[in-house]
């Protein structure tokens, strides 16, 4: 029967982590296409990764699988040279923080905390010290001798956070943790995540739809595609530079559209037939594409820039809505052929007025091919 | 009601208004027929049933129907006869059924079919199970002719304590089971993530977290049991003892009513009989109020 | 709600890592459910076996095999009358348990008014207490009204039971429908009676057949009810047999057997249809865990 580390075997054997890895993991039920598939991940101590992707890519499967929580159809789990999925979660010790944050409603805030301490056999009185000690870190020390039931959200989730941290895991799994709570305290409990992943030099795994989110939390993003590996790269590598379309609609580029390749210029630059007219962009994917061939440009609204009407080769639309957005406008203009695009500007624009957009060829980026409008759950533009 | 003369003051709301504030309105109405069966058919009856049990049939005083029974000792008897009954019954089908329930509590292949005969009992009624026991629990039946064949000397199960007994699990079981797989189901599946990712064994988990949180639910699936055991008649009859090992409260009851015509009598004694279910009932509220009673999720409600 | 089940994630395979080992508490349990599950079934195969046999004295079959008694219960005057009657009255039971019930539960579930929880406890109470606590009293009744004896007398008798839980089951269906889907249909332009009929009524659907479904069974194996009002040619099914088993001089009990038989045939199909359509263990332990 399996018997649960004690704190002292835990902190021995956290001494030595250097590297989390899954191999190849695959994740089928039965006969369905499989959720995860031929994943390869690794988590470096001290890295926060963050697993983005919308619903159904795989991404909390992934983390099922390294919790232990389901069991692997196929690949393995590493902890440096050790292999790990062939152990039950009880004993694989790290700490998790799920979605809706199942906190056991019979215990107290202080007995919930204390629990993960309990099953290691701390001794009572330093259980109630690193519990109270946890609660003091999320602010949560005066609601102890409460039950979760008598808790908001955003307290619930801190305790849930408390719990994790208590019994002082090699690695923290986040499922989702924020997409419960209200916009403001969103925002608010991601800072608390970030400032103790800083302070505690924690290494963390964290699972999220929303790209926001990622992009201000981890040092590394990953971006799942139906079960596979899509983009790997720091914030900065993805946000510039998406490798695919599907990643670019997911990191805010949210003009996506289709156009026909016309011909190549120097380097990796293409012009491509959109809106009736051309436009110049860098092609990101996919070799030679033939004349007149699909692909799909994505641009970042901000990168959009009213030009002189001069501009011939600028794309002509009708601003339809324009949002005052403090700084800036958001304006939303539709094409004659019924397009409709997104843009960012601190000129100051009026609802009807006509607009000659235009934007650096490497700030277009082009793909070889079409885009499944479905996927990423978002309104991909017609030209 | 409309608007008053004095000008100075806010018109009155309609009585209609007024009531639909407090939820009273036509579709009340829709409650109306329930009620009315209800009331006439259960409470109604109940209060007639005392009625005429202060009014016995044979004369002697308003209280001769009860006084008879409680001063025959045969007749008394039966309440503890009854009691050694149910309270086995009820330990044994809620013991044997919790295992089981918490085992079936997730979905898995064979559920369909552990359901499906789990249903035949409730399906079939007490009536066909005391009308198959024979065959199998009698001296010549195939129980004690495998017990024979395996050496085991023969097992006296029928027309005793030990018939009623079997008769009764058999049939209160089913429902014990059906109760508690939804408790156990009933709670939420991340609880039992939380425990194990902060180390719990699966023994852990079902003592710490499961137990706590479904005990309420198996002390009211106890205390149901031990109401219809209580109860329990046509198998105390055709597979017990009815004159003596199983003469349970029902048989009294049966007898005054079916044979002697005696309804009052019968009444007196039904009374009895509820007071006591309605004791193990008031007893089973208060013994959960000093449970846990919160909600088995995981808090996000 | 369909036969799946609440979690909307797909089941999990069968375990395939070696942690998985059944531990000794499963192997048990299952044992147990096993031993249960043989005496169950061989005391409802011997009821079929003897309706099959010519005699039987020991051993383990019987001595011959012959269908003759199902034509003999058939042609018995009594089993006849009363299969009819208990096809009368299961309909009439459930027909009126459904037409009253559902809208009341829907009452109970939408509107707080006061008396609303005294009403939900006397709606609890028939359910729980078992019949004998009021079978008698409510035959005195019958018979004092002059009813008893007669078929109305037996289908009012039963709809005391199944009423309540028709009730009992509706509440937590209707609870499950967001009242904004009847706040929109009503901003449509729906009155009450479209509301029912195309909204609610397609809803609860799946409710209301689990209700039906389940009062069909209780109403089928209802006995001490039916068994102190009914008279000689309004008796069900299960007070025949009960009178054939507990009469010394009674039928033989191949005979009886047979009767038993058929109304073994007559409540499977009530339970085959039922788990067609409903979850049991869901529509009852629901309502339990919220009222209880």
């Amino acid at each position: 029967m399996a018997i649960t580390m004690t704190d002292a075997q835990a902190r021995a054997a956290s001494a030595g982590f250097e590297k989390l890895s899954l191999r190849g993991v695959t994740r089928a039920y039965g006969k369905n296409p499989p959720a995860l598939r031929d994943f390869d991940l690794e988590l470096g101590r001290g890295d926060f990764v963050a697993l983005l992707g919308p619903s159904g890519c795989g991404k909390s499967t992934a983390l099922a699988c390294l919790a232990g929580l389901q069991p692997l159809t196929r690949g393995s789990i590493w902890r440096d040279e050790e292999r790990i999925d062939t152990r039950p979660t009880e004993q694989r010790g790290f700490g998790m923080v799920f979605q809706n944050y199942a906190l056991f409603p019979h215990l107290s805030v202080q007995k919930n905390v204390e629990f993960g301490l309990a099953m290691r056999k701390v001794a009572r009185r330093e259980r109630q010290q690193r519990a109270l000690a946890a609660l003091r870190t999320v602010q949560l020390e005066e609601h102890a001798g409460k039950l979760p039931s008598q808790l908001s959200g955003g307290q619930q989730q801190r305790v849930a956070i408390a719990r994790a941290l208590a019994i002082e895991p090699e690695v923290v799994l986040m499922d989702e943790p924020l997409s419960n709570l209200d916009a403001a305290l969103r925002i608010e409990m991601r800072t608390e995540i970030k400032r103790l992943y800083q302070e505690r030099g924690l290494t963390v795994l964290y699972v999220t739809h929303d790209q926001e989110e990622a992009l201000s939390l981890a040092t590394r993003l990953v971006v799942l595609r139906k079960g596979r590996l899509e983009q790997t790269g720091t914030p900065q590598e993805v946000y510039t530079n998406p490798v695919s379309a599907y990643v670019a609609g997911f990191m805010g580029y949210r003009n996506l559209f289709p156009a026909s390749y016309l011909e190549s210029g120097a380097g990796r630059e293409v012009t491509v037939s959109a809106f009736e007219t051309s436009v110049t962009g860098t092609l990101i994917a996919g070799e030679q594409p033939v004349s007149g061939g699909e692909v799909t440009v994505a641009i970042r609204p901000e990168d959009f820039t009213i030009a002189a009407d001069a501009d011939k080769n600028a794309i002509k639309a009708i601003a339809e809505v324009v949002e005052f957005h403090g700084r800036e406008l958001s304006v939303q203009a539709r094409t004659a052929a019924g397009g409709v695009l997104h843009l960012k500007t601190d000129q100051s624009v009026v609802a009807g007025s006509n607009l000659a957009l235009t934007a650096r060829p490497d700030r277009v980026l082009v793909y070889q091919g079409g885009l499944d409008r479905s996927e990423l759950d978002i309104e991909v533009g017609a030209a | 009601m409309t608007a008053t003369p004095a000008p100075a003051r806010m018109p009155r709301q309609p009585i209609r208004h007024r009531l639909a504030e407090r939820g009273i309105d036509f579709s009340l109405l829709l409650l109306l027929p329930a009620v009315a069966v209800i009331a006439g058919l259960f409470l109604y009856p109940f209060i007639y049933g005392v009625g005429i049990s202060f009014q016995p049939q044979a004369g002697g005083g308003v209280f001769a129907n009860y006084k008879n029974f409680f001063t025959d000792s045969y007749q008394s008897g039966s309440i503890l006869k009854t009691l050694r009954l149910a309270l086995p019954v009820a330990l044994v089908s809620v013991g044997l059924a919790a295992p089981l329930a918490y085992q079936c509590r997730r979905d898995f292949r064979g559920r369909k079919v552990v359901t499906l005969v789990v249903m035949l009992p409730i399906t079939f009624g007490s009536i066909l199970i005391a009308q198959g026991m024979p065959r199998v629990f009698s001296p010549y039946g195939w129980a004690n002719l495998l017990l024979n064949d395996v050496g085991l000397p023969q097992a006296n199960l029928i027309y005793n304590y030990w018939g009623t007994f079997i008769a009764a699990v058999l049939t209160t079981l089913p429902l014990s089971f059906l109760m508690m797989m939804g408790f156990f189901g009933g709670i939420d599946r991340s609880l039992e993530h939380a425990a194990a990712t902060l180390g719990a064994s699966r023994a852990a988990r079902f003592w710490r977290i499961i137990l706590p949180l479904a005990a309420p639910g198996i002390l009211t699936a106890f205390m149901l049991a031990c109401v219809e055991a209580f109860a329990i008649f046509p198998s105390a009859i055709l597979v017990g003892q009815p004159d003596n090992q199983t003469h349970v409260l029902t048989i009294p009851i049966y007898q005054a009513a079916s044979q002697n015509s005696d309804y009052t009598q019968a009444s007196a004694i039904a009374i009895v009989l509820t007071a006591i279910e309605l004791l193990i009932l008031a007893l089973a509220v208060f013994v959960r109020g000093l449970l846990f009673k919160g909600p088995a999720t995981g808090g996000k409600g | 709600m369909t036969a799946a089940t609440l979690a909307p994630a797909p089941a999990a395979p069968p375990p395939t890592s070696t942690r998985r080992r059944p531990t000794v508490t499963a192997v048990l349990t299952w044992l147990v459910a096993g031993l249960f599950a043989a005496t169950l079934l061989s005391v409802l195969a011997s009821v079929i076996v003897t309706a099959l046999s010519t005699s039987w004295g020991g051993g383990w079959l019987p001595a011959g095999f012959t269908f003759s008694w199902f034509s003999q219960a058939w042609n018995t005057p009594g089993l006849a009358d009363s299969i009819k009657v208990t096809f009368e009255v299961a309909i009439a039971d459930v027909a009126v348990a459904l037409l009253i019930g559902v809208p009341a539960g829907y009452v109970l579930a939408r509107k707080k008014f006061p008396g609303r929880n005294a009403i939900l406890l006397f709606v609890l109470l028939p359910v729980i207490l078992p019949s004998l606590t009021y079978a008698v009293q409510l035959a005195a009744l019958m018979y004092r009204l002059g009813i008893g004896g007669t078929l109305l007398s037996v289908i009012l008798v039963n709809l005391v039971p199944i009423l309540p839980l028709v009730i009992l089951i509706t509440v937590p269906f209707v609870e499950q429908i967001s009242p904004d889907v009847e706040h929109a249909a009503k901003v449509f332009g729906a009155d009450n009676l479209r509301l029912f009929s195309r909204v609610l009524v397609p809803l609860l659907a799946p409710g209301i057949v689990a209700a039906g479904v389940l009062s069909l069974v209780r109403v089928l194996g209802s006995f001490e009810l039916t068994f102190f009002v009914s008279g000689a040619k309004t008796q069900t099914l299960v007070v025949t047999i009960f009178g054939a088993l507990s009469d010394p001089g009674g039928p033989p009990p191949a005979l009886t057997a047979a009767m038993t038989v058929f109304y073994m045939a007559i409540a499977l199909l009530g339970l085959l249809i039922s788990l067609r359509f409903a979850n049991p263990a869901q529509t009852l332990a629901r309502p339990a865990r919220r009222v209880l």
